[in-house]
This record gives structure tokens, C-alpha cells and sequence, in this order.
């Protein structure tokens, strides 16, 4: 049997607002296997994060994990007292977030902020979580991380304070790292160092769950890709076979979107429309509203996500037509 | 003004001007999702709108003289006759209440609207001219500020002697300098944006512009100022008036009424009591009806 | 930091100078002479012209005004018309009680309100924070002469478990106490509990949370910290406003203190003691809003660095 880090199997999440109920994150399952970086994207609003939050654990009142579970290294974990849930934060499973420069608290040491994880997973001195921060500073290539440790958080850089940030979450060797938009908020050259980093930690054995809202950076070090779209996963194949044949409307969009940047072309292509309003999604598919290829059926029933090839789902009718040619 | 309250406000301001660019909400829309989502404020708004007729109307709502004297029922306790009793000089407090009413709410909107005035003609000519006459201008606030509110106004009436007009220009000359402050501040973020750099590019004066496009557009600020202000006037008149040193007699203010009742606190209670709830009620239903409104008017609130 | 402190010290001075100068012409643009006043109708011409030169009155204002400046530096504040003493020293014998009123307020309007405002803030819209917030607002509203005299008349009045007034016991300040810091009280419920949500609001929050830190870890070592600066610096400025002297609150329980120092200075026209005194005020106020600027400084990393 194939090793899994992360195991989520039909997960939802509800939140019951004043006009009614939504669901940001619909019957989604995935897998991230050990040593594996495995990608979600899609536009803002998707419920890529609230997945993620979901994971960690992390939904507040009045968001609910309704169903579904979720399997860190074959242990189900959504059904464990809040108590339990917390050891693993931080411990088994971490994250990092989008914005470097409001993550960190700004009247505390980074160090500290570093050394406080240590301390509350692990039964160290406080000699030996510090011994142990600056460790983990100078892995993730914090230069100067003696004094680099007693600055605060608006003396650093953005680059380095996503380092923080990433040493933060690493730093008690966990299983499974979730990384939401890690380097949207960065330059470029910057954006490359972090995802080396990442790229390190896997090959270290954790598994790695990177969320982005760019095909460009999936396609950069990602094994597998989820594209995720109203709450729902649409497709989700290998980072090659994505790109090689996308199956899904929505993605082919979002593909095509990336390519007309890359060769210049004269018009920048997007998808028309906007992510629907997840209180009136329309009766069938959900992207039916701005897919160019709806039919009369596509806006009364809802696909479902079907295998069109090993390891290649699909949630389109047209795919699945596809599949069966 | 309490200062947690004074620097929200001057927040909220900032962040309006911040978001002014793109997704500006129309006032009128402003006031709908407030009457939407804040009740408390809405059932304010109606309950001084209440208040203010009742004061208008005062005449046709009581039989009583507000002056008539009637020695034989002095201090008597609220009765069928006399709802809220008699004072000291046999007249119906009720009555007394609605006239005095006409006096607090006066003196809690006409000084009020003064400073406003001169509080944003101030800061807005410091903010925009910059130089000496900025430093000119906020010093003199900086000063007003150092005095607790009630020791100025104490000595301030102190040299202008006591009665209704004094007590305006009063509340006036101790309320500007908030009002010029927080107008300074925004008029120093309008000042710099690109509308302002268009109308001074096609030769708009001075003048105009900071009437049309700086003054219009701290609009929905002054107003919250002034709800918030409004009670905070009627507590300094009422606090001199406690002292003797605000409306003169026969005049009488909710404030007078309470220090005249004070030396009957222990045998007619209600003479204090009554006014002070009356006070207690126009502060609070303002305070409420500021808050809903400085809610709405925070860009922040919207996100949550 | 020390450069900023520095800048708003010497503006500290230069607007206790403009006090001095308010409040010097607002008490000399009063019609009449003050010593006529003060000595009433009776007096004869010879006397009133012998005490005006006497005290300088009769030189040109700006004169007086440099003069009244100088022996402030010198730790003079001139002799009160009324109670015959030097201001110094009818100062120095009041701030006593006013010190220990603003104390005691304070102690009972900063545990309530920190108390009320966590509370709000961790039950956010449910019942116990509207209950407290209203609760608060009407702290706000309550005129602190209403709080007094309503407590007055429960506690002493009716019950007789107070003292109604006086200074001779630690009993006598509770009351008034209570009074004077209803409004503050309010005030800093308020404050903490936006400050708190504000905070709870923020990214970092959730950082600590993906860590693994539970509520009260993410309470006690991230969101107070953060949320208290401005509380602290609220709390600062509101003691020195009780110091300052509570003019109502003395009157109602005629506690000997700075506010009734003023009530008696300006019923009796006295004009050194009412310099004497709103100097002192004003003094307390600016110092208070001046610390807890470099309070803020000192506790806030980022403003530590700017300068």
C-alpha cells in the first residue's frame, strides 16, 4: 500500500450565514502522499483555503466541518477532542500563510514566535528550543540567525519573514505542511528561494499541500494538481497530464489564460464571468454559468467527478463523453 | 469626548478616505443598511425626533404654567394630578421637565453645530495652507485640549458670566479643537489625492476646493461628530448648571432643575431623579444613534 | 525614540506657556476690577488703589503676564484672594484627597472595565457582551453628578452603609469613587473590547493557532499584549484626567480636593487660585498624554524604530 500523508475523503464545510446556507468547500476529497507536493488552485473564493483551514482544523464559528474525514498517516483526525486536534497543530501538521507581513506578531522577537512552537510541542529547555530555532533558521537560510532571532518582525524583509514563517512551521518536523499562497505576497526572485525551500522539506519526508492561485508556480514543483472551483474539485490529474490535455472547460481557461501571458500574445484571455455567489449557484454545473461549451443539460444536472483515465478526474459531461470514445 | 471614541472616529475617517477610490457606498445607502442591520440606533433616531416634539410641543402637552407658583403644593409626589410632582415651588415638574427640555436640547444642538463650523473652517485651513498657519492653529487646539473640558468651560463662563448665549459660545470655544483635529487629519489625506490634484490643475481657487472637495467629502464624519457631540454638550451645560454656573433662573435647564432639587435630594427625590433620567435618556439614544452611524461609516465593519 | 521624546516635550512646554497665557487674558478680560470685587462695595478708593499696585494690577498686561510667569518658574502662584493663604500651599493640601479619589476611581473603573471588555470581547455578540456593552454605554451617559448623588442617596441616604461625605476614612472614598470612575469604566470596556476583537481579527491569530496554541495561549501570549497598548495608553491619559481634578464628584461628597479648590476659587473671584489651580490641571493632563506617548513608544517595537 502506497504511503499517504494526508488522507481527506468527502469533506464539507457549512456556513450558515443571515441569507442562508453555503458550502465553501463541497464533498472534496484528495491525497497527499509522503515526500509529495501536491497543489490546489484556483481563483480567490474557491474554498482552496477554507479546505486548508478545514485540515488544520482551523474553522471558526459559524464555518462547520460537516462531513467527511480526514486521515493524517491513517489516523482519522476531524473526529479527535479540540484538545488533541491542537498537539498536532504545529506538531504533525503545519501551515503558512499568504501574507508574511501580518502573520507574524509585530511586538514579539521572531525568534520567540519560533521557539514558542518548540516549546509547546516538545518537552525542551528553553536552552534547547533556542538551540533548536536557530537550527531550523539557518536550514531555511535565514543569514545572521543569531541576530536574526532577536529582531522583530517589521525589521525583516518579506522574503525573510516567509522564512520565519516557513521555519515556524517546520520546525517541529511535521508530517504534512499546508502552504496557502506562500509567495503571492513576494517578488519573483524571492518567490523561487521559497519554493526551493519547499522543495527541500519534501525531499526531507514531509508532504506538502501548496495552494496558489497560479498554474505557473503549480506547474513549478507540484507532483499532482487539484483544481478546485465553487467548493467542488473539478479535475485533478498530474501536473503533466493537466497541462498536456486539461479534460475540464475551467481549466483549459485557466491554462489558456497563463499561455497568453507567456507568448505575449495581444489580448490577455480570462474567463468570463466571475466566481458565482455560492448562495445561488445555479441548478447543474456549477461553472454552466461560464462555460462556453454549456449545454441544456449541463444547467439542469450536476456532473460528477469521474475517472476518464488512471489518475485523471473529471467532473464535465463533455469528459465524459470524452472518456467514453 | 472619550478618547477610545475620538481616535475610531479619526480611523474611520482615514480608511474612508483610503477606499474612497472604486466601490464608494452612496450616503443614502449608508443610512439604509443602518436602519437594516441597527435597530437600537433607528429606534434612537425615532425616540429623539420624540423628544424634540415634545419639547416643541410643550406648550399643548401640559395645562400647567411653566412659572406659575403654587405654595400650598410644594415638593408634593407624583400623583395623579401631578405626574411627576411639584418642586420646591409648587410647579408641576412635568411641565418643567418638557420647557427644560426646549433649554437641553438647544444647548445640545446650537453650540454643537458652532463648533462644527469653526472646528472644520479651522482645520481645514491648517490642513490645507500647511506652514504658520497650521502650527498656529493646532497649538491653539493643543491648548484647548490640555484643559479637561469642564475646568475651560468653567473658566470660561467663570469670565463671560452665566446665561443661554454665554453657554454656547461656551461649549463652542470648548468643542472646536476635537472638530479641527480630525478634519486636519483627513484634509492632509484629501489634499494629496488625485481629484484634488485635477481640480487645482484646472485652476479651481483655493477656496473652492476646500469647500467642494475637502469639506464635502468629511461630510459624513462631521455628522457623526455632531451625534456624538450633541450629548456631550448637554453633559458640560448640565455639570455647570449642577455647579450654578451655566443657564440662570428663570431659564431652567434639565442641569438647573437638578441643582435646584439637590437640596431636596433627601425629602423629594424625583427632583433630581427625574431630570437626571431625562438627561441620561437624550445622552444615551444619541450615543446610540452615533455609534450606529460611526459603524456604518467604518469602511472596516463592512469586511467582517 | 529619544529625539520623538524629546520633540514632544518641548511642545509640552510650549503649550503649558499658551495655558498660562489662556488663562491669564481669558481672567483679566473680566469686566471690573478684581479687587473692587473681591472687597465689595464698602471699600474705599484709597485701600482698593494701594492693594492694585500692591498686586501688580495696575502695570500693562503684558507686564503682569511676564511677571506671573517668572514667579510660577520660581514655584510661586501668587496668594489667594479669598482664603487669604499661598496657593502653593491650599494646593499642596488638596492634591492629597484628589490623589487618592483619582486612585481609588481608578482602581474600580480599570478592573471593571478590563474585566467587562475581555468578557464582550470573548462573547462576541452573544448575550453577555450586549449585556455588558449596553451596560457600558449607559456608563457613559450616566452624568457623573447623577451616578453621585444616586449612589448618595442608596448607599448613605437610605441604607447608611457609607459615609454621605467627607474625607476622614478610606470608607468615605468609595462611594465617590465609584462615581467618578462609572465613566471611565465605560470607557475602557469599550476600548478593550474593540482593541481585543481588532486584534483576534488579525493574521497573526491565526498563526498562533496553526502553532497549536489553545484559546487562552493565543489570549494570554499574543492577542492582550497587543490589544492592551492602546488600552494603556487610554488608561494614562483617563488617570491624569482624574487627577486633574474631579469637580463634581468633590462637590457632591465634599471631599476637600483640586475640583473643589476651583468651585471655591471661582465663587469667591478668586483669580490666583483659579490660575493656581487650572495650571496645575492643565500641567497633570499634558504630562499624562506626554507619558503615555513614550508608553506607547517603549511598548510598541515599530514606533520604537522609527525615529
Amino acid at each position: 500500500m502506497e504511503q499517504k500523508t494526508l488522507d481527506v475523503r468527502s469533506l464539507t464545510v457549512c456556513i450558515q450565514t443571515m441569507k442562508g446556507m453555503i458550502r465553501p468547500v463541497n464533498d472534496v476529497s484528495l491525497e497527499v502522499p509522503r515526500g509529495g507536493i501536491v497543489g490546489i488552485v484556483g481563483e480567490s473564493g474557491c474554498g482552496k483555503s477554507m479546505t486548508a483551514r478545514a485540515v488544520m482544523g482551523l474553522i471558526r464559528y459559524p464555518g462547520k466541518v460537516t462531513g467527511g474525514s480526514v486521515y493524517l498517516e491513517g489516523r482519522e483526525i476531524t473526529s479527535l477532542p479540540e484538545k488533541e486536534r491542537r498537539k498536532l497543530r504545529g506538531a504533525e501538521i503545519s501551515m503558512i500563510f499568504q501574507e508574511p507581513m501580518t502573520s507574524l506578531n509585530p511586538v514579539m522577537k521572531v525568534g520567540k514566535q519560533v521557539e514558542e512552537a518548540v516549546l509547546l510541542h516538545t518537552n525542551c529547555s528553553k536552552e534547547e528550543a533556542r538551540a533548536k530555532t536557530l537550527d531550523i533558521f539557518r536550514e531555511v537560510e535565514i543569514p545572521e540567525a543569531e541576530a536574526r532571532y532577536n529582531c522583530y518582525p517589521h525589521q525583516l524583509s518579506g522574503g525573510l519573514r516567509q522564512r520565519v514563517m516557513i521555519a515556524m512551521a517546520a520546525v517541529c518536523r511535521p508530517k504534512l505542511l499546508i502552504a496557502d499562497e506562500p509567495t503571492t505576497a513576494l517578488d519573483v526572485t524571492v518567490e523561487a528561494q521559497i519554493l526551493k525551500l519547499l522543495e527541500r522539506l519534501r525531499d526531507a519526508g514531509t508532504g506538502v499541500l501548496l495552494i496558489s492561485h497560479s498554474l505557473g508556480i503549480i506547474a513549478r514543483v507540484c507532483d499532482y494538481v487539484y483544481v478546485m472551483y465553487a467548493g467542488q474539485i473539478v479535475e485533478q490529474a498530474e501536473t503533466e497530464v493537466i497541462f498536456d490535455r486539461p479534460a475540464h472547460p475551467y481549466t483549459r481557461g485557466l491554462l489558456r489564460s497563463v499561455v497568453s501571458l507567456r507568448e505575449g500574445a495581444g489580448t490577455l484571455e480570462t474567463i468570463p464571468g466571475v466566481v458565482p455567489n455560492l448562495l445561488r449557484l445555479p441548478a447543474g454545473c456549477s461553472f454552466s454559468l461560464r462555460c462556453g461549451m454549456c449545454t441544456e443539460r449541463c444547467e439542469k444536472d450536476a456532473p460528477r467527478l469521474l475517472e476518464t483515465e488512471p489518475g485523471h478526474k473529471v467532473r464535465c459531461f463533455l469528459a465524459e463523453k470524452e472518456g467514453v470514445r | 469626548m472619550p478618547g477610545g471614541k475620538q481616535k475610531q472616529i479619526e480611523q474611520a475617517a482615514d480608511l474612508r478616505v483610503q477606499s474612497q477610490i472604486g466601490e464608494e457606498e452612496r450616503f443614502r445607502d449608508l443610512m439604509r443598511r443602518m436602519a437594516r442591520e441597527n435597530k437600537t440606533a433607528v429606534f434612537s433616531f425615532f425616540l429623539i425626533i420624540l423628544m424634540t416634539l415634545a419639547a416643541i410641543l410643550a406648550p399643548n402637552l401640559t395645562p400647567y404654567d411653566e412659572n406659575s407658583m403654587d405654595l400650598m403644593h410644594r415638593l408634593s409626589p407624583p400623583s395623579a394630578e401631578h405626574l411627576l410632582g411639584t418642586d420646591e415651588g409648587g410647579r408641576d415638574e412635568l411641565t418643567r421637565l418638557l420647557y427644560g427640555a426646549r433649554v437641553s436640547l438647544l444647548i445640545g444642538v446650537v453650540p454643537t453645530l458652532l463648533s462644527l463650523i469653526l472646528g472644520s473652517a479651522l482645520g481645514v485651513l491648517a490642513g490645507y495652507r500647511g506652514g504658520i498657519t497650521d502650527v498656529i492653529i493646532m497649538r491653539a487646539a493643543d491648548v484647548t485640549l490640555a484643559f479637561p473640558s469642564m475646568l475651560l468651560a468653567m473658566v470660561i463662563m467663570y469670565s463671560l458670566g452665566g446665561g443661554l448665549v454665554n453657554v454656547f459660545l461656551t461649549l463652542t470655544l470648548v468643542n472646536w479643537a476635537n472638530v479641527a483635529r480630525v478634519v486636519r487629519s483627513q484634509t492632509l489625506k484629501l489634499k494629496n489625492s488625485e481629484f484634488v490634484e485635477a481640480a487645482r490643475i484646472i485652476g479651481v481657487s483655493e477656496g473652492k476646493i476646500m469647500r467642494r472637495h475637502i469639506l464635502s467629502n468629511c461630510l459624513p464624519t462631521l455628522l457623526v461628530l455632531f451625534t456624538l457631540n450633541v450629548p456631550e454638550s448637554i453633559l458640560t451645560e448640565s455639570s455647570l448648571s449642577f455647579l450654578g454656573l451655566g443657564i440662570q433662573p428663570p431659564n431652567a435647564s434639565w442641569g438647573l432643575m437638578i441643582n435646584t432639587g439637590r437640596q431636596y435630594l433627601y425629602n423629594a427625590p424625583w427632583l433630581c431623579f427625574v431630570p437626571g433620567a431625562a438627561i441620561m435618556l437624550v445622552v444615551l439614544a444619541f450615543n446610540f444613534l452615533g455609534n450606529g452611524l460611526l459603524d456604518v461609516l467604518d469602511p472596516r465593519q463592512k469586511k467582517q | 525614540m529619544k529625539q520623538k521624546i524629546a520633540q514632544r516635550s518641548v511642545q509640552a512646554v510650549i503649550v503649558l506657556i499658551g495655558v498660562v497665557l489662556l488663562t491669564f487674558v481669558m481672567l483679566r478680560i473680566v469686566p471690573g476690577n478684581p479687587i473692587e470685587t473681591m472687597m465689595g462695595e464698602h471699600a474705599d478708593a484709597a485701600t482698593v488703589a494701594r492693594m492694585t499696585a500692591e498686586m501688580g494690577l495696575d502695570q500693562p498686561l503684558h507686564r503682569q503676564f511676564f511677571r506671573y510667569l517668572f514667579s510660577v518658574v520660581r514655584g510661586d502662584f501668587g496668594t489667594s484672594y479669598s482664603l487669604g493663604k499661598p496657593v502653593s500651599l491650599l494646593i499642596q493640601s488638596a492634591f492629597g484627597n484628589t490623589l487618592k479619589l483619582a486612585l481609588f476611581a481608578a482602581l474600580f473603573a480599570w478592573t471593571l472595565g478590563i474585566t467587562c471588555g475581555l468578557i464582550c470581547a470573548v462573547s462576541k455578540n452573544r448575550l453577555p457582551d450586549r449585556l455588558f456593552m449596553g451596560f457600558s454605554l449607559l456608563g457613559i451617559s450616566l452624568p457623573v453628578f447623577m451616578a453621585a448623588m444616586f449612589l448618595q442617596y442608596i448607599f448613605a441616604f437610605k441604607l447608611h452603609w457609607l459615609p454621605i461625605s467627607g474625607t476622614d476614612s478610606w470608607k468615605c472614598f468609595i462611594l465617590p469613587a465609584i462615581a467618578l470612575g462609572w465613566n471611565s469604566a465605560g470607557q475602557v470596556a469599550q476600548m478593550t473590547r474593540t482593541a481585543l476583537l481588532e486584534t483576534l481579527a488579525e493574521d497573526y491569530i491565526e498563526t498562533a493557532r496553526a502553532k497549536g496554541l489553545g484559546n487562552a495561549g493565543v489570549l494570554l501570549s499574543h492577542a492582550l499584549r497587543n490589544a492592551m497598548l492602546p488600552v494603556l495608553t487610554m488608561m494614562t491619559i483617563q488617570f491624569s484626567s482624574l487627577l486633574s481634578g474631579a469637580v463634581i464628584t468633590e462637590t457632591v461628597f465634599s471631599i476637600n480636593g483640586i475640583g473643589r479648590l476651583m468651585v471655591q476659587a471661582i465663587s469667591g473671584r478668586d483669580i490666583p487660585l483659579l490660575q493656581g489651580t487650572s495650571l496645575l490641571a492643565t500641567s497633570v493632563v499634558i504630562l499624562g498624554s506626554l507619558l503615555a506617548d513614550c508608553l506607547y513608544s517603549v511598548l510598541d517595537p515599530r514606533i520604537r524604530e522609527e525615529s
